[in-house]
């Protein structure tokens, strides 16, 4: 019984020192870098009551921009799924002049400040803009809509499925899809059949991944949106209209209600990905 | 005991000095330009009277972002910002100085000051000559949000003012000033976004904007491209400056602090300001700069509103006039 297995002997060399000092390490650094700062916004919103908060939660303005935001990130988040997926699937399936490079694009929106992606975005979508004043005839409004925000919560989620999806397609294994064509397997079903199971997880971890990141994203969106109350207010917005009043207590509160739906969000994500996982290991 | 306390003195003292040469400016977006000239003027000055090498550092950022840094702990020797609200709040919730402390310098603690005017294309395409015109139907008006802009705040009540001096009562003021926001298609967070939106990306037909943003415009962003229009009757508006007292008696600084913002109402300071488009108080220096300026009738905040702390809460706080406006 000589397996390598790292789980199979205690014997066996730890590189790091021993389970009980990383473990405690890592509680206490996540108690340190997220749990402490984050802890300290429940406590703020915590001086306000239960009605109080409720108040400030629920009043129009605020909902009409939860709307906003949570609508605008999902659908940013589909469209990432499509075409996050497509670009994923050349970058692993083919070779090309440039690939590295094309590559590395891929990652610009993580590096990029977003406040330089929400103005450039807004320059080149502006009614006398590159792209906006061909749109603009058409009586399409890019800039200064919702429209606009969904186009640059796509560009700031972009990485998150491609980065998710592409390890996985790069392990899948080609056997298995030829497999399936030798069967008669037409290009529809080896795909939805065979390969989309493989990466689901994947697929939903970075939907949710980009979902999340989206919903509290401020830079890049607020010069594009407009910030119309009612209309085009993200809730970032609110919370710094809330923090210009020195309403510190109002915009923990809606920073709770974000933190809360994020962490849900991942949660779930974490969920389905076990499940999925599951499945696949059944069959 | 006392042997650490003269240490403590000793450091204390030495620090003191060593930090009583640096001096820093919390103020707000617009007056980067201003300040440049005033610190390396200020500073030719302080080297001549006292032989001392002065380090002025300036922050800029949006007024009431900056009022939170201070009350935050960044240590301001002087603030100077765009309305006094934001400094009451760092009086009211970090009582890093007197409350009183706009009666300490003169003017209302305002050394310059500017107006609210309008910003048009060239030749004035849909003729607008004051506030009325941007009722109209078909005209776009780019303004700030007043919840997260105090340059905004000023547009509003600039508005206001002219309505009710017209209009008579609060109830028509208040649709007056409805109907220009409903003009409105873009709500920056802050005056240089609205001057950007308006010059750069070609959007609305007129941009209310301080006069000297809209001087800056006229004169160096798109010469020829745009034109100032001065509304009938507009806002004083007053952007104070004070010196943070807890800040500058821990630095050492209170000596160099006044005499940084005196300098302000100097001949010297005053034409400084001019040149940067703020209107000087000193009467011999407006004189001089008199034809820069668009002539308009001028309100004060005092003589409509009362004080910024009632402003805000009636106007801009949240269930405020500004949300009744959009959310009825």
């Amino acid at each position: 019984m000589t397996t390598a297995l790292p789980s199979s002997k205690k014997s066996s060399r730890r590189v790091i020192p021993g389970f009980h000092f990383t473990l405690y390490f890592t509680l206490i650094y996540l108690l340190l870098i997220v749990l402490v700062p984050l802890g300290g916004l429940f406590v703020k919103t915590a001086s306000l009551s239960w009605s109080q908060f409720w108040e400030v939660v629920l009043s129009a303005r605020v909902l009409a921009s939860f709307r906003v935001t949570f609508g605008s990130a999902l659908v940013a988040s589909l469209i990432n799924i499509v075409f996050g997926l497509i670009t994923a699937w050349v970058l692993v399936r083919y070779h090309f002049w440039g690939k590295r490079i094309v590559d590395a694009f891929i990652d610009l929106p993580f590096a990029l400040p977003t406040a330089v992606a929400g103005i450039t975005l807004t320059s080149l979508l502006a009614p006398n803009g590159w792209v906006g004043q061909y749109l603009a005839p058409l009586g399409i409004k890019a800039a200064y809509s919702q429209l606009g925000i969904v186009l640059a919560l796509t560009f700031i989620g972009l990485p998150f499925v491609v980065r998710s999806v592409q390890p996985v397609l790069e392990a899948l294994s080609k056997d298995t899809e030829e497999a399936a064509e030798s069967l008669g397997a037409s290009r529809g079903q080896v795909f939805f059949r065979v390969i989309l199971p493989e990466i689901l997880p994947a697929v939903l971890t970075g939907f949710t991944l980009a979902f999340a990141r989206t919903v509290g994203e401020y830079g890049s969106v607020i010069f594009i949106s407009g910030n119309m109350p009612m209309q085009t207010e993200i809730i970032p917005l609110l919370i710094v209209s809330k923090l210009e009043q020195y309403d510190y207590s109002g915009a923990t509160a809606i920073a709770s209600v974000m933190l809360v739906v994020s962490f849900v969000l991942l949660l779930l994500s974490n969920f389905l990905q076990a499940r999925a996982a599951r499945k696949l290991g059944a069959a | 005991m006392p042997k650490k306390t003269a240490l403590l003195t000793v450091f204390l003292a030495s620090s003191a000095l060593a930090a009583g040469t640096t001096l820093l400016n919390v103020s707000y977006d617009p007056t980067r330009e201003l300040y440049q000239d005033i610190n390396a003027a200020f500073a030719k000055k302080w080297k001549a009277q006292t032989g001392q090498d002065l380090t002025l550092n300036q922050s800029h950022g949006g007024s009431g972002a900056q009022a939170r840094s201070v009350i935050d702990g960044l240590e301001a020797d002087v603030v100077t910002l765009a309305l006094s609200y934001d400094i009451d709040s760092i009086a009211d919730k970090a009582k890093l100085l007197p409350e009183n402390w706009q009666s300490r310098l003169a003017y209302n603690s305002s050394p310059y000051t500017s107006t609210i005017v309008f910003l048009v294309r060239k030749g004035n395409p849909k003729n607008i000559k004051d506030w009325d015109d941007l009722t109209k139907n078909g005209v776009q008006v780019i303004t700030p949000n007043p919840k997260t802009s105090g340059g905004a705040r000023w547009n509003f009540l600039g508005a206001w003012g002219y309505a009710l001096k017209k209009y008579k009562t609060e109830a028509k003021a208040k649709d007056f000033v409805q109907k220009i926001y409903k003009n409105v298609p873009v709500l920056d967070s802050g005056a240089r976004g609205s001057t950007t939106t308006f010059v750069e990306r070609g959007i609305g037909d007129v941009l209310i904007a301080w006069e000297n943003e809209a001087l800056l415009a006229t004169k160096q962003l798109g010469e020829g491209k745009f034109e100032i229009v001065a509304p009938s009757l507009s806002i004083l508006a007053e952007p104070p400056v004070t010196w943070v007292d807890k800040n500058v008696e821990k630095h050492g600084t209170q000596k160099l602090a006044k005499a940084y913002l005196e300098f302000l109402y100097s001949a010297e300071g005053q034409e400084i300001a001019a040149k940067n488009y703020y209107r000087p108080r000193s009467k011999t220096v407006a004189a001089k700069y008199d034809a820069q300026f668009p002539r308009v009738k001028l309100f004060t905040l005092q003589s409509v509103f009362g004080n910024w702390r009632d402003t805000q809460k009636k106007y801009f706080n949240d269930g405020g006039v500004f949300d009744q406006i959009y959310q009825k």
